[in-house]
């Protein structure tokens, strides 16, 4: 066991868990932020999606110690109202089906709008291929995440 | 205009826990009305809840796993109820009769029954209460309620200019009797129903905020990880758990039925924890197991006549003295559901009572499996219903409530119990393989003159529903093959079940799938020994079969089905009726590095009068894609009597690089209405597997299709 500090959406956090507590369950169960979800384990359907220093990470392998000192977002910091252009666009286009691994996919869409601001849809594609949706939400997401472009 | 008489069973007294429900999260304790605060909650019927503020909640009695019934319910209430939709709010329901799924006999979601049985019964109940509203306003103020109006919310008197607003009238409307008689709108007249409203679940599913079973969270909460034998009905015989205790963070291990759970402070600790642990199984009669013993099973049972579910004409004469015979037989394999929330329940098990927080599709069963295991009576069960992260059939099973329930009683506080994607894989209720010998004769013009299908499918109603299993025959399995549309003579149908030892279950569309695939398959065999076009080959034969003809139709001319794919593509068609709607769907594919691709996909669906237009596109996208994943990747094999994939790496998802262009056409129709949830999925493989016939010339039998 260890104190580790980082911030979690702009909020300082130390947790005292095992150093190699996945960044995922130190977020959901220590932290108590249940938008970050739990998928697969080994990074295979990006369903754990959050981003570390701004980069796009698999939180269910990344381990705790590795966000010591560094920043951390989660579905929950994008906005206090959904806001964000990327959750308007999701709004908009109705995406969620069952919604489970919808906070992946739209952190995953944040990530590649903040480098690419107006991706092609083999770029989307590209970059959100990491991201299951076993209900096979994936023709809006392309289309939600060209109009979180256009907003943006 | 109809009238119709109200069943009285639609208006059950609201008791306590009527009230109860979570909304978007928040739970609400059992009242009737909430506690404190300026507006009280009225409950006019069992689906209808006005705040004195004017708030509408209504309650939603299915399970929203992503088929939108959390908006299509509320929309035939509000319908009636005459509220703007935007205000409304929902809440899942308690476990109560009132809420019993008239399909299924039971409170639960499955089957593509929600906006079947509702149609027209919550209509019926939402104009029921705007009657109450509408006879407390008129009471209030002398006048006959046929002067008065209801409209967005208010109730008006336009001779007197009078007019108040739901809230302010909701107590009196509780006092009011229930209407005998109800008037519906005809459908020219809807204003919600048929349009293509936002979902109401959309807003918490792009924040974070949803609250699915696995995020529960309670005081005290502890979480498990449970160890079952690998091996599907194997035991434990002995376990060490000295190490696992060791881990930090683990409080106790404890031994229940067949499991070994790890529990700990948080998932980490008792994953940790579980792998740690040193069990000895007893892996029992199965150990031996194998894909390829079943399929040599398999193949034995089909060596002889099975059960006989359809027998018309004589389909063996007419075969033997055909002028042309064909025959082809079909492996299915094992799939999982792998839904994208791994199985996962919280329960509270008290000495008077227990709570159960779950991603279930089995209310019904959910309270009296938890109050088995707790030793309580069903009624001392509360079932709290979150979202689900996906069920495709998979929720409507007990196991992993069983593990939270039997956890929490272990250890006397509040357990969730969350399995791993490897324990979801490798302990699933899988769609069932099956094997499929199909036999036609053709005359000499190239028409079937007879039609055999003997099939060997492991029973799930067997086990599920028993009195759906009878005189040797599953009816679910052998449906779609007894309900053959085709104008063939003669054709029999024969069943087998077998016993493999592999747990079978549910699975979005199940035995549709199977049938859908072996039958269109089949179809274009035929039409190829015919020497003619599948999809005149099938309009020829659908004459007598309006509903398939107009999807199939529609599909094909959206499509352009007469045009070239385009070089080194390959074209297919399918249509399948299932959960009383219709679908076709034409596939463009190409073949890349061996693999299929799937270029575009042609759907058109008739489900009758359509609830959401949104809801649908989404529903038969999303179900073909279920559908196509199954084709391209699915499989699960057995050694040593387990599963041998356990996750994405080894049990793929169709992702969104891999995606076709879907096009969805909704067919206009008056006829019944239909489910939508599962009826993209059938049709889709034999799409796509016709598509590789026509571009390869090899005919597909086996799935997944691998070229």
């Amino acid at each position: 066991m260890a104190n580790i500090s980082f911030t979690v959406n702009g909020r300082s956090r130390t947790v005292d868990v095992p150093e190699d507590m996945p960044i995922l369950w130190a977020v959901r169960d220590v932290i108590g932020l249940t938008g970050t979800k739990f998928g697969c384990g080994i990074a295979q359907c990006g369903a754990c999606t959050v981003h570390l220093d701004g980069e796009p990470i698999r939180s269910c392998i990344i381990p705790v110690s590795a966000a010591a000192g560094k920043s951390i977002t989660t579905i929950e910091g994008l906005s206090s109202d959904r806001s964000h252009p990327v959750q308007q666009a999701w709004i908009e286009e109705d995406v969620p089906q069952c919604g489970y691994c919808q906070s992946g996919q739209i952190m995953s869409a944040v990530a590649l709008l903040a480098k690419n601001p107006d991706p092609t849809d083999d770029e989307i594609d590209a970059a959100l291929a990491g991201n299951i949706c076993r209900c096979g939400t994936y023709m809006r997401i392309r289309r939600a995440v060209r109009r979180a472009a256009e907003i943006g | 205009m109809t009238g119709t008489k109200i069943d009285r069973r639609d208006f059950i007294k609201i008791t306590g826990a009527a009230g109860a429900g979570l909304t978007l999260g928040l739970y609400l304790p059992g009242c009737a009305r909430e506690p404190a605060g300026p507006a009280e909650r009225v409950a006019l019927n069992a689906w209808v809840h006005i705040d004195t503020d004017g708030g509408v909640r209504l309650i939603v009695d299915r399970s929203e796993m992503g088929q939108g019934v959390a908006t299509s319910l509320p929309m035939l209430l509000a319908e009636e109820l005459e509220v703007p939709f935007e205000a409304v709010r929902f809440e899942f329901a308690p476990v109560d009769a009132a809420y019993v799924n008239p399909a299924v006999g039971m409170q639960g979601t499955g089957g593509s029954t929600s906006v079947r049985a509702a149609w027209e019964p919550l209509r019926r109940t939402g104009a029921a209460a705007r009657m109450m509203l509408v006879a407390a306003a008129a009471e209030r103020w002398g006048v006959p309620a046929a002067e008065c109006r209801a409209e967005a919310g208010r109730v008006m008197h336009e001779a007197t200019g009078k007019d108040a607003a739901y809230g302010e009238l909701a107590e009196a409307a509780a006092g009011q009797p229930m209407p005998e008689e109800v008037t519906l709108k005809p459908p020219a007249e809807f204003r919600l129903v048929g349009t293509a409203r936002s979902r109401l679940d959309t807003p918490a599913k792009t924040d974070g905020s949803a609250v699915f079973g696995i995020d529960v969270q309670r005081e005290g909460l502890l979480v498990a990880s449970v160890a079952r034998c690998p091996v599907f009905g194997g035991r434990v015989a002995s376990y060490d758990d000295a190490a696992a205790r060791a881990v930090p963070g683990v409080r106790d291990v404890v031994q229940f039925e067949d499991r070994v759970a790890v529990i700990g402070d948080n998932y980490w600790a008792a994953l940790q924890g579980r792998r740690a642990l040193e069990i000895e199984w007893d892996e029992g009669e199965n150990a031996g197991q194998s894909s390829e013993r079943i399929s040599a099973q398999f193949r034995q049972l089909a060596a002889r006549p099975g059960a006989v579910a359809r027998d018309d004409g004589n389909a063996g004469a007419s075969i033997a003295r055909a002028s042309r015979r064909l025959e082809a037989a079909y492996d299915l394999p094992y799939l999982a559901h792998a839904t994208m929330e791994p199985m996962n329940a919280t329960a509270d098990v008290r000495a008077d009572r227990c709570e159960v927080w779950a991603p279930t599709q089995n209310q019904t069963g959910t309270q009296q499996f938890a109050a088995g295991i707790a030793g309580l009576a069903p009624e001392q069960v509360t079932v709290h219903t979150t979202y689900l992260g996906g069920g495709f059939g998979r929720r409507f099973e007990l196991d992993f409530v069983s593990d939270a329930v039997n956890c929490s009683k272990a250890v006397g506080a509040p357990v969730k119990a969350v399995w791993s994607r490897e324990d979801d894989v490798r302990h699933d209720w899988y769609r069932p393989a099956s094997y499929h010998v199909l036999r036609a004769g053709l005359d000499a013009d190239g028409r079937p003159v007879g039609w055999s299908h003997r099939m060997v499918v492991p029973s799930i109603v067997k086990r599920v529903f028993p009195d759906w299993f009878q005189n040797g025959i599953d009816a679910e399995a052998v449906e779609a093959a007894v309900g053959l549309p085709y104008g063939i003579p003669a054709v029999r149908v024969e069943y087998h079940d077998a016993d493999t030892g592999v747990p079978v279950g549910f699975w979005r569309s199940v035995n549709h799938t199977q049938n859908a695939f072996v039958i269109e398959c089949f179809m274009d065999e035929l039409a190829r020994a015919a020497g003619r076009d599948p999809y005149e080959y099938r309009r020829e034969l659908l004459a007598d079969a309006p509903r398939h003809l107009r999807v199939l139709e529609r599909a094909a001319s959206a499509a352009g089905w007469g045009d070239s794919p385009g070089e080194g593509r390959g074209r297919g068609i399918a249509v399948h009726e299932s959960f009383g709607s219709f679908v076709a769907q034409v596939a463009d594919v190409s073949i890349e590095d061996g693999r299929v691709r799937v270029q575009r996909v042609v759907c058109a669906v008739d489900c009758g009068p359509t609830v959401n237009p949104s809801i649908i596109e989404a529903q038969i996208r999303s179900a073909m894609v279920y559908g196509l994943t199954a084709a391209l990747y699915g499989e699960i094999t057995i050694e040593g009597g387990r599963a041998v994939q356990g996750n994405f790496h080894d049990y793929q998802m169709l992702r969104i690089n891999e995606m076709p262009e879907v096009e969805v056409h909704i067919v206009e129709s008056e006829d019944a209405i239909g489910g939508i949830g599962e009826v993209g999925t059938p049709p889709i493989a034999p799409a796509v597997a016709n598509a590789v016939f026509a571009l390869t010339g090899e005919p597909v039998r086996k799935l997944p299709i691998r070229v």
